[in-house]
């Protein structure tokens, strides 16, 4: 008697939305014990959460600030591990991003539009090269992508504090900061009394873009075919490498994205705390969203109203703010197991088939 | 002479989905036998065997060793019973070495490898059935023949009794199966069981000492002394027939489609080419027989540009082909079946319509400045999928579902949806059943009356009779002999790929 | 700058490389172990934080410092069987799994830390392990009171690197362990559970890395703070590519990363410390890595059956 994985043949459309709520719901469920831990009502600690994410029009709105820079690194992550890049340096890439389009925004007697563009413009540049390092490192050297993107990650921060407790440091708070950037530049807010603002409208507006690129372009369907099947692909006339590259550049560039939205929307300027593991979070995104552009706003939501919510939460109860991350950690690993769900399906096996000896 | 048989297997069935791989086959083996194994791809040779080792279990019927009757449920209890196989695919760690291979899985409760003891028992094989093998090298730096060699040496090491082979002349230049040969007799005068298995007539009549033939998973008879047997004999037992190969009209021939003029080649890990010239022509096919191994693999990908010439020139309907390019051979009018479809040639976690325009991405009306149309995608794949009987759920389905000869008709819907002025297709017909092969061969004839021309490579050589017009034989990295096939003869053919030109192969 | 030089055969310089050196150690011999058999641990960089974290609350509450070290080796141990169940037992993604486990981890570690110590104005500290001269060896002058008058967890990990080189290539455990990873079919065939081997490999390279983040903050810093392992996992990892899956090479691989690490921090130190922000120093460890690993990766060769689920299966 015993369990046997068998393929399946086809996966329906419901299924992996069920399962990814799914996967969701048991990382709740799992983290409640955390909660209980703390000493604190699982439900009403819940509730809480919830609450301060989507009770009412601020909350929500804080949310979905939020989830701005998640939306856009969940994109990056989706685009790069299609193409079977592991770009595990969406944060190193958000913060170049950050550095790069934050100089740009301080670029003095620019109109407003144009400073917006020319920081958006900059901030995926630099985004894109640093993400071109680890993609170019393993196409030309053979350099495992995971971790040079990883170390990457540590060396654009430390190089980003360097620079904003150096050279780059703000004269007039003497924090390290990076000075401010043009009040022309900041990014209109597109509600009173919220920070909702115009970063929102490019992280809504990307994930079209990225799902008509994926769906509708032959890039994108290089982009997938390399990720599935390099040889074949090569086979099929079609040129690896520089597929790889093309998809870690558009990559970096959506996660450097991310970076000018919390610059331009957010702090007008690079400090220290710009991301908070923005890109670490993206690839739980990524995954939950099984990596299509589309389901990349929901989950984004989700992680947006669990770190928001896990503030008030933490406030609330004294449950440790820490319980965003677990859940993200753990969300994460549901969903990899969902994962099997979707490719088989558990039969039931009467004992092994064998040769019965008489 | 009543000592019972090493192996003694009865009314073996083992059913994969809805075929039946091996239908109640009896199969013994006594001391000394050196039993031949002969079948045709897909009779149910290599399944019995996986059967015997453990791999697979059985739906049905019983094993004996040694008289007693045994339930083999892994490979380990197929070792314990002193059974020993060595697969097509070696099952070797390339970065360890000799002597650390033979150690690993040893029972026993030492702390530490006993590598002196090993040592002993490698010098006693040698003695006894003259396989040697320096114990520290890395088995990486080992050749084909003899990482085989380490194989057999595995198995007797751990003490086998019956061994089987598994077509292990398929990777054997003629001396080093020569050298096999001599181990294998060795080793019957010493009381050991050997099953060979093959679909080389004349090896078989060469080392076996009695033979069985399998056909569509049934035992279709028995030869007790191959050595007096002749080849037709046995290979109408084999194939329960006569061959009658599919009708021919005569089709005028054209002007040359593809043309390889002193072509050579060295790839990184396998064979090379060595100044190899041929020429197909509009209107013929052009077949290539040879044991695997000996460069058809490099003469594919050369001719599909994956794979860079030395020296040579390549033409592809009169241009030649400069730069080694997928792409620049397609532009040239070049299709191609590969060899393995689910590595190179088809992407099963995309769907079936994207699959039909991979190599074709960039074409209208599949695509234009860059934006893919979906619907000219999936009115182009559903209309192929129409015209090629292809059996799926439709042309979004993922192709990694799908059977293999529906694989194959994908690969071949796309590859001839643009009518290709030149064809090379790599063992088109590997593992398929034959109402696929049949559906293969047929669209290979048309393609020849419309006066294409089609470079098929197949290790197949009943295949390669039936369908081609000429034959040339591969052996080394070069075209040892070619002939129209009205010539041609199974023997003769034969003899070529064994490298007889050079004097070495046996008849 | 001749200063500087002078500075680098300093007792101080050296017994510095070689604490600094310990944890990397630990946890890149555990990381390879763990490759060895074919699976890819990018948990490590949680649960070495997670065995910093679980080592330095047993420790502080029992007063034990060993008993932290346990806790945290059991804790590292706990997390890579996570690791192992997805990958080995499910053939799940290794490179997701792990990312999964660092983040579960790291969130876990700071999660509980909070819970236990709240948010103290004085991060909570034990008294550090202390050193122990190895009698006669740390005579010798310079090496002697670098090298031989350390923690027994220095040690520890020094001996580490020819035990596990001596199982690896002498033991019936070593080898199949090997095999595993580099042909589990291979290993399969020959009667070794590919699953078994895989699992204690997975395992027992956790507990090395929980041990690698106890002695972070037992020995190193005798306090628990949230930048504690501070991608030290994710140089463990390179150093591992770096050392090509050898322990000798990896254990260089280690001194080399700590040689630089101690560098940088006496370049904090020095005059040129004044000019230039200390964060510009951090990033030369981290650079050198990747310099040194793309040094190595064109030649490299990985076990081969590394990231590759087994899965025996019938047709």
């Amino acid at each position: 008697m015993g369990f046997r994985l068998e393929p399946r043949i086809s996966t329906p459309a419901w299924l992996n939305v069920a399962l990814s709520l799914a996967a969701v719901l048991a990382a709740l469920v799992l983290c409640a014990g955390l909660i209980a831990l703390a000493g604190a009502n699982v439900i009403g600690a819940y509730a809480i959460m919830f609450e301060s994410a989507f009770g009412d029009v601020y909350a929500l709105t804080e949310t979905l600030v939020k989830a701005t820079p998640l939306v856009l690194t969940g994109l990056a992550v989706a685009v790069a591990f299609r193409a079977k890049f592991w770009n595990i340096g969406a944060e190193g890439q958000l913060l170049a991003g950050a550095v790069v389009g934050c100089w740009v925004g301080g670029f003095p007697h620019v109109p407003g539009p144009i400073a917006i563009a020319l920081m958006l413009i900059a901030g995926a540049a630099g985004g894109a090269l640093a993400a071109l390092v680890p993609a170019l490192l393993r196409v030309r050297l053979k350099v495992d992508d995971v971790v040079s993107s990883l170390l990457i990650n540590s060396i654009v921060y430390y190089a980003m504090m360097a620079l904003i407790e150096g050279p780059w440091k703000d004269r007039m708070s003497g924090y390290p900061n990076s000075p401010p950037i043009q009040d022309a530049a900041n990014f209109p807010i597109l509600m009173e009394g919220t920070r909702l603002h115009l970063g929102v409208v490019f992280a809504a507006l990307a994930v079209p873009l990225v799902w008509l690129l994926m769906r509708r372009t032959t890039l994108g369907f290089a982009i997938n075919a390399v990720g599935e099947n390099a040889e074949a692909s090569a086979y099929g006339g079609i040129r690896v490498d520089r597929v790889l590259l093309t998809a870690a550049a558009i990559s970096g560039g959506l996660a450097g994205l991310a970076g000018i939205c919390e610059v331009g929307g957010i702090h007008f300027q690079v400090m220290g705390e710009i991301s908070t593991g923005y890109g670490y979070t993206g690839i739980v995104i990524a995954m939950l969203a099984r990596l299509n552009p589309l389901g990349v706003i929901p989950a984004a939501v989700f992680f947006a109203a669990v770190m928001t919510g896990a503030e008030a939460m933490s406030r609330a109860t004294g449950v440790p703010v820490f319980l965003a991350q677990v859940i993200q950690g753990t969300a994460l690993i549901t969903m990899l197991v969902a994962l099997l769900f979707t490719a088989y399906r558990i039969r039931r096996t009467g004992g092994p088939a064998g040769v019965r000896a008489t | 002479m009543t000592a019972p048989p090493l192996l003694d297997m009865r009314g073996i069935t083992k059913v994969f989905g809805e075929a039946k791989a091996n239908d109640g086959i009896d199969l013994v083996v006594r001391p000394g036998d050196v039993l031949g194994l002969l079948g045709e791809n897909g009779a149910g040779k290599t399944t019995l065997m996986n059967v015997l080792f453990g791999t697979y279990h059985a739906d049905a019927g019983e094993i004996f060793i040694a008289g007693k009757p045994v339930r083999i449920r892994n490979s380990a209890d197929a070792l314990s019973h002193g059974i020993g196989m060595v697969h097509q695919h070696f099952h070797l760690a390339p970065r360890l070495s000799v002597l650390e291979n033979l150690l690993i899985g040893q029972k026993g409760r030492r702390l530490v490898l006993d590598r002196g003891r090993a040592l002993e028992r490698l010098d006693d094989i040698r003695r006894d059935f003259g396989l040697w093998l320096e114990p520290h090298r890395m088995v990486s730096s080992l050749s084909v023949g003899e990482q085989q060699r380490l194989e057999i040496v595995k198995a007797l090491y751990r003490g086998a009794r019956l061994l089987i082979l598994d077509e292990p002349t398929a990777v054997l230049t003629p001396a080093e199966a020569e050298g096999l040969f001599a181990a294998m007799r060795a080793m019957s005068e010493q009381g050991f069981g050997i099953v060979f298995i093959s679909h080389k007539l004349a090896e078989v009549r060469a080392v076996a000492t009695r033979c069985v033939v399998l056909r569509h998973g049934q035992v279709a008879g028995s030869i007790e002394r191959p050595g007096e047997a002749t080849n037709a004999e046995i290979a109408r037992m084999m194939c329960g027939r006569d061959i009658t190969p599919p009708e021919r009209r005569a089709v005028a021939l054209h002007g040359p489609v593809l043309e390889l003029s002193r072509v050579s080649t060295r790839p990184r890990g396998g064979a090379g080419l060595d100044d190899v010239s041929l020429t197909v022509r509009g209107g013929e096919i052009l077949g290539i027989a040879g044991v695997s191994g000996n460069g058809q693999r490099a003469l594919a990908d050369l001719v599909s540009g994956m794979l860079a010439a030395t020296g040579g020139e390549i033409r592809l309907a009169g241009e030649p082909l400069r730069r080694a390019a997928p792409a620049e051979a397609q532009r040239l009018g070049l299709g191609r079946i590969p060899e393995d479809r689910m590595k190179t040639g088809l992407v099963t976690g995309m769907s079936v319509a994207d699959n039909m325009i991979l190599s074709r991405l960039a074409d209208a009306p599949f695509s234009r400045r860059g934006w893919i149309s979906p619907k000219a995608i999936r009115a182009f794949a559903s209309e192929r999928i129409e015209a090629f009987d292809i059996r799926c759920p439709g042309p979004e389905a993922r192709a990694g579902m799908l059977s293999g000869g529906n694989l194959q008709k994908i690969l071949l819907a796309r590859e001839l949806a643009h009518d290709p002025i030149a064809l090379v297709a790599a063992q088109p017909t590997r593992g398929l059943d034959i109402g696929a092969t049949q559906f293969v061969h047929d669209r290979f004839l048309e393609m020849r009356d419309r006066g294409r021309g089609i470079l098929l490579i197949s290790e197949d050589l009943e295949e390669l009779m039936a369908l081609s017009d000429r034959i040339a034989v591969m052996y080394g990295g070069r075209i040892v002999g070619e002939m129209p096939t009205t010539e041609a003869t199974i023997e003769r053919v034969g003899l070529l790929m064994a490298g007889a030109e050079t004097g070495r192969g046996r008849a | 700058m001749s200063g500087l030089l002078e500075q680098l055969f300093q007792v101080g310089f050296l017994a510095a490389l070689i604490r600094i050196a310990t944890p990397l150690m630990l946890a890149t011999l555990g990381e390879m172990l763990s490759e060895r058999a074919g699976v890819l641990n990018l948990g490590i960089e949680g649960i070495m934080l997670i065995g910093a974290m679980a080592g330095f609350c047993v420790a502080y509450f029992s007063g034990s410092l060993w008993l932290g070290v346990g806790a945290a080796v059991l804790a590292g141990m706990v997390l890579a069987a996570l690791h192992a169940l997805l990958t080995v037992s499910f053939g799940l993604s290794q490179h997701v799994s792990g990312i999964g486990v660092t983040l579960l981890s790291t969130g876990l570690a700071f999660f509980i830390y909070r819970l236990v110590f709240g948010q103290p104005s004085q991060p909570p500290s034990v008294p550090p392990f202390q050193t122990v001269p190895i009698p006669g060896l740390s005579a010798i002058p310079v090496i002697g009171t670098a090298v031989f008058n350390q923690y027994i967890l220095v040690y520890v990990a020094m001996l580490l690197v020819p035990v596990m080189a001596f199982i690896l290539t002498h033991t019936p455990w070593g080898l199949s362990v090997r095999m595993v990873g580099e042909n589990p079919h291979a290993a399969e065939s020959a009667g070794v559970s590919v699953a078994v081997k895989r699992w204690q490999a997975v395992v027992i390279g956790g507990g090395l890395m929980g041990a690698a983040g106890a002695f972070l903050s037992l020995a190193q810093f005798n306090a628990f703070t949230f930048g504690v392992i501070n991608g030290r996992g994710w140089v463990a990892i390179a150093l591992v590519v770096f050392g090509q899956w050898r322990p000798w090479r990896c254990a260089g691989g280690a001194l080399m990363f700590a040689f630089i690490d101690a560098l940088q921090l006496r370049l904090q130190a020095s005059n040129l410390g004044q000019h230039v922000p200390y964060e510009t120093f951090l990033i030369l460890p981290f650079l050198l890595t990747i310099v040194a690993m793309a040094s190595v990766s064109r030649n490299a060769i990985a076990p081969a059956a590394l990231l590759k689920p087994f899965r025996k299966e019938e047709r």
